[in-house]
């Protein structure tokens, strides 16, 4: 399926320490609380020290260019938090957690150069501030094992891809029907990966409705359909020579996104926004049977994209529960409950078809599917705090 | 114009409107001064309380369209009866017209009124709107391409298809549709808004009622929260994603660029020469995926719209009415403004100079069997030709525009909207003429 999804790699400017939330109410008096006006050469920030602690800076932009806002280590090298892309006459605030130190702020008129610095001191409020540092090494380990998973699905992909795309050519209908939601399994775990592949996803997983009028079906859905013809009002069956056609250009988009997997790395919110993308993939078409409209297989894909999720946030997880451990506690047992009911939808090594659903089953899912997502979507922000 | 209605005798069938007309007369100018410039129906009795604001039904245009959107919207789509004959339909017509003149200036659907007539016999209005004023009610007329033959049904039942609109097609299959056929097309449909439901619902279900054995209802829609301006006079209000909606929208004010984006000219199309001053109607049911919706980052929000969520304003920079900068970058180099944000499609720099004249609600029908809000935003444009106005567009936001993750267009319609009824002639009179 065509989605634009930002989730996976179009969002990767969060800074690891820094997050901005554009609610935080600014409390009158408040020495956590500072307004930050930028100018194109200038950059008044309300005061020039602030308690430890959590720390707001209300940043707006007055100048005409377009700033962004710092606040930047001892060192002037290492970046606490930033918020970039304020446009002029817009604002952002910038929240921070800050231990007792030295600090520098900096506006960035135009978003060049060294920016308008000026030194900015913490004072100790006693108050416990989290370590930081050692995140990185969460996060590495993270992106590593993110990486290994995304490449190893991408080979059993291919793998089962040639056996389908083989089967397919050689009429062997039922062999092809076995195959197809069992090799379409690992493209649902990595989905919000292989779709940020903009050419390749139309070709390769694009249904019939989402076509504009004169554009060609192709793909996994194409074979699907010709596969599964019962539901098809007056269809006609491929020949064999077309079949092939889509079936060779499949396998060879498969071979493209194989090859472009292999160096593939993880920021720790692309991470984090592709597991509530592919959540977000099961409430859209999965659970609402519209992705495998012909097989009806849905419940495999419904797996795929579980899994999918369910391995970014156990990469993430030794963050997640030093960052928010209720959180983590919450996600844990939402997956488990969304598991048991798909479990009692297995049937040998697969699924029953998605019209053997009876609607409260179907609601029952679909329940636990938005159990899941509301905790989860709350990941990203949780471990970049 | 007529300042004061005289007495207010049949408002909604003799009950009392003592205060009525003193109220309009006095509030004369402060209504004037809220629909200036209105190109359509002039409110032919004003008042400074919204709920007793009245739009005259007849005039050179249709009212409803640069109308100052209502809060409320009863939209419905209608079939002919497949017994009914050219002569059913033109006395269909010309019993809406005088219906809807009735109603739109608070008064009852028939002659007699919800009280009056014969004791024995069923009202000639539905009395729900009694003591209700007519809080702003326009009703709107168009017709659809099946009322033209061809297409599907066939056989050209009414003797029109010679002048059908070269404009008047279904509309195509657009990228990620899905398309309900009961919330879809009909052969005629009627836009009822007014400041109060219930005025707006008693005007579809006496039309409805009118209509019974000559047309039926095919499907209908209710909105609440306009989700446009079509008057400088008017705020920007929010869609259910919580952001300002048609900001860029066209008012009711800019009569040039109303002339130009909205309105039929003559001679635009020769074999609907009855569509001069007119104009087409697309209906879309927009589904939301509120769930998810809420469920993304702020950021991811505001990337999608291209705008902020406080004032909407463009992420280039300024104030709400700010034009986007697509040339400001930000950081990596990428444009502040997303090309494939929904103002990133939408702005007329990037549709050949085209703008529409929106006025879509929000609406809410309780629920899925999932248990998720069945709600969205039930999309209403004027445009002087569904090709350039509105297919290309669309054509692009399905494709292309973020957003369309969020969202999935379940209903579809398009209508030829006849130009106001004049004089003591009906509404769709050209056609027949």
């Amino acid at each position: 399926m065509i989605r634009k999804t930002t989730a996976l790699l179009a969002v990767g400017a969060f800074a690891l320490t820094g997050c901005t939330e554009n609610n935080a109410a600014p409390a009158a008096g408040d020495a956590r609380h500072l307004a930050v006006t930028a100018t194109d050469d200038s950059c008044q920030v309300a005061a020039a020290t602030a308690p430890s602690g959590t720390v707001t800076f209300s940043v707006t932009n007055s100048g005409n260019k377009v700033n962004e806002f710092y606040v930047l280590g001892s060192d002037g090298l290492r970046i606490i938090g930033e918020v970039e892309n304020i446009g002029p006459g817009l604002s952002r605030d910038l929240v921070l957690s800050l231990a007792p130190g030295e600090y520098f702020s900096a506006c960035k008129p135009g978003m060049v150069g060294e920016g308008i610095r000026a030194p900015f001191s913490v004072i100790d409020s006693g108050e416990q501030v989290g370590p930081a540092g050692d995140d990185k090494q969460f996060v590495d380990q993270a992106s590593t094992a993110y990486a290994g998973y995304v490449k190893d699905q991408t080979d059993q992909l291919l793998a089962k891809t040639q056996k389908f795309v083989t089967a397919v050519k050689a009429g062997k209908d039922d062999e092809a029907r076995t195959l197809y939601p069992d090799a379409r399994m690992h493209w649902e775990r990595i989905e919000t990966v292989a779709e940020s592949f903009g050419d390749l996803d139309p070709r390769m997983d694009a249904r019939e409705a989402d076509l504009e009028k004169g554009q060609a079906f192709t793909g996994w859905h194409r074979l699907e359909k010709d596969l599964w013809p019962a539901r098809a009002t007056g269809y006609t069956a491929m020949t064999s020579a077309e079949r092939a056609k889509i079936a060779d250009t499949l396998l060879a988009d498969t071979k493209t996104l194989h090859q472009r997997t292999r160096t593939m790395s993880f920021t720790a919110d692309e991470i984090s926004n592709g597991a509530k993308g592919l959540l977000d993939e099961v409430a859209a078409g999965k659970v609402t049977g519209e992705e495998e409209y012909w097989s009806r297989t849905d419940l495999y894909d419904f797996q795929g994209n579980i899994d999918g999720a369910r391995v970014a946030w156990e990469g993430l997880r030794p963050l997640l529960k030093k960052k928010d451990a209720t959180l983590d506690g919450q996600i844990d047992k939402e997956f488990a409950n969304l598991q048991q009911l798909l479990d009692a939808q297995k049937q040998g090594a697969g699924f029953v078809t998605y019209d053997k659903l009876s609607k409260e089953q179907v609601k029952d899912l679909s329940d636990a599917v938005n159990a899941l997502s509301e905790p989860l979507s709350k990941m990203t922000a949780a471990v970049l705090k | 114009m007529t300042a004061v209605q005289p007495g207010g005798l049949s408002r909604r069938g003799l009950l009392a409107a003592s205060g009525a007309g003193a109220a309009a007369a006095g509030g004369l100018s402060a209504a004037m001064m809220l629909t200036p410039g209105h190109a359509g129906a002039t409110p032919e009795q004003a008042a400074d309380s919204p709920a007793e604001r009245r739009y005259d039904f007849r005039g050179e245009h249709q009212a409803g369209i640069t109308t100052p959107a209502q809060d409320r919207m009863h939209f419905a789509a209608f079939d002919m009866d497949p017994r009914a004959s050219r002569e059913d339909l033109v006395a269909l017509l010309q019993d809406w017209t005088s219906a809807a003149e009735r109603m739109t200036d608070g008064r009852g659907a028939g002659s007699l009124g919800p009280l009056s007539g014969p004791y024995d016999a069923p009202p000639d209005d539905t009395g729900e709107a009694i003591d209700l004023p007519p809080a702003g009610l326009t009703i709107t007329f168009g017709f659809g391409s099946s009322l033209f033959g061809g297409e599907g049904s066939g056989k050209d039942r009414f003797g029109l298809a010679a002048r059908r609109p070269a404009a008047l097609e279904r509309l195509p299959h657009f990228p990620g549709d899905n398309l309900r056929q009961q919330l879809s097309d009909g052969d005629l449909c009627i836009q009822a808004c007014s400041d109060d439901p219930q005025v707006a619902v008693h005007a579809v279900r006496n039309l409805t009622r009118i209509a019974m054995g000559r047309a039926h209802l095919r499907w209908s829609q209710l909105g609440f929260g306009r989700t446009s301006s079509t008057s400088d006079a008017q705020s920007t209000p929010r869609n259910l994603f919580g952001f300002k909606d048609g900001t860029m929208g066209l008012r009711g004010e800019e009569t040039d660029a109303i002339d130009e984006h909205v309105w039929v000219s003559s001679g635009a199309d020769p074999l609907a020469e009855w569509m001069t001053g007119g104009s087409y109607l697309v209906a879309r049911k927009i589904a939301m995926r509120i769930e998810p919706w809420d469920r993304s980052s702020l950021r991811e929000q505001e990337r999608v719209v291209g705008r902020t969520k406080a004032e909407g304003a463009p992420l280039s920079g300024g104030t709400e009415f700010s034009q986007p900068d697509f040339a400001v970058k930000g950081r990596g180099g990428q444009p502040m403004v997303a090309l494939d944000s929904h103002v990133g499609i939408a702005h007329p720099s990037h549709n050949d100079g085209v703008r529409l004249l929106r006025r879509g609600y929000n609406y809410v029908d309780g629920n899925d069997e999932m248990g998720r809000l069945a709600a969205g935003l039930f999309f209403i444009a004027f445009v002087t030709d569904p090709r350039t106005h509105y297919i290309p567009m669309q054509t692009k936001m399905s494709r292309d525009d973020l957003m369309q993750e969020y969202v999935q267009h379940v209903g579809s319609g398009l209508f030829a909207v006849p130009p106001g009824a004049q004089g003591d002639r009906y509404v769709g009179r050209g056609l027949f003429a």
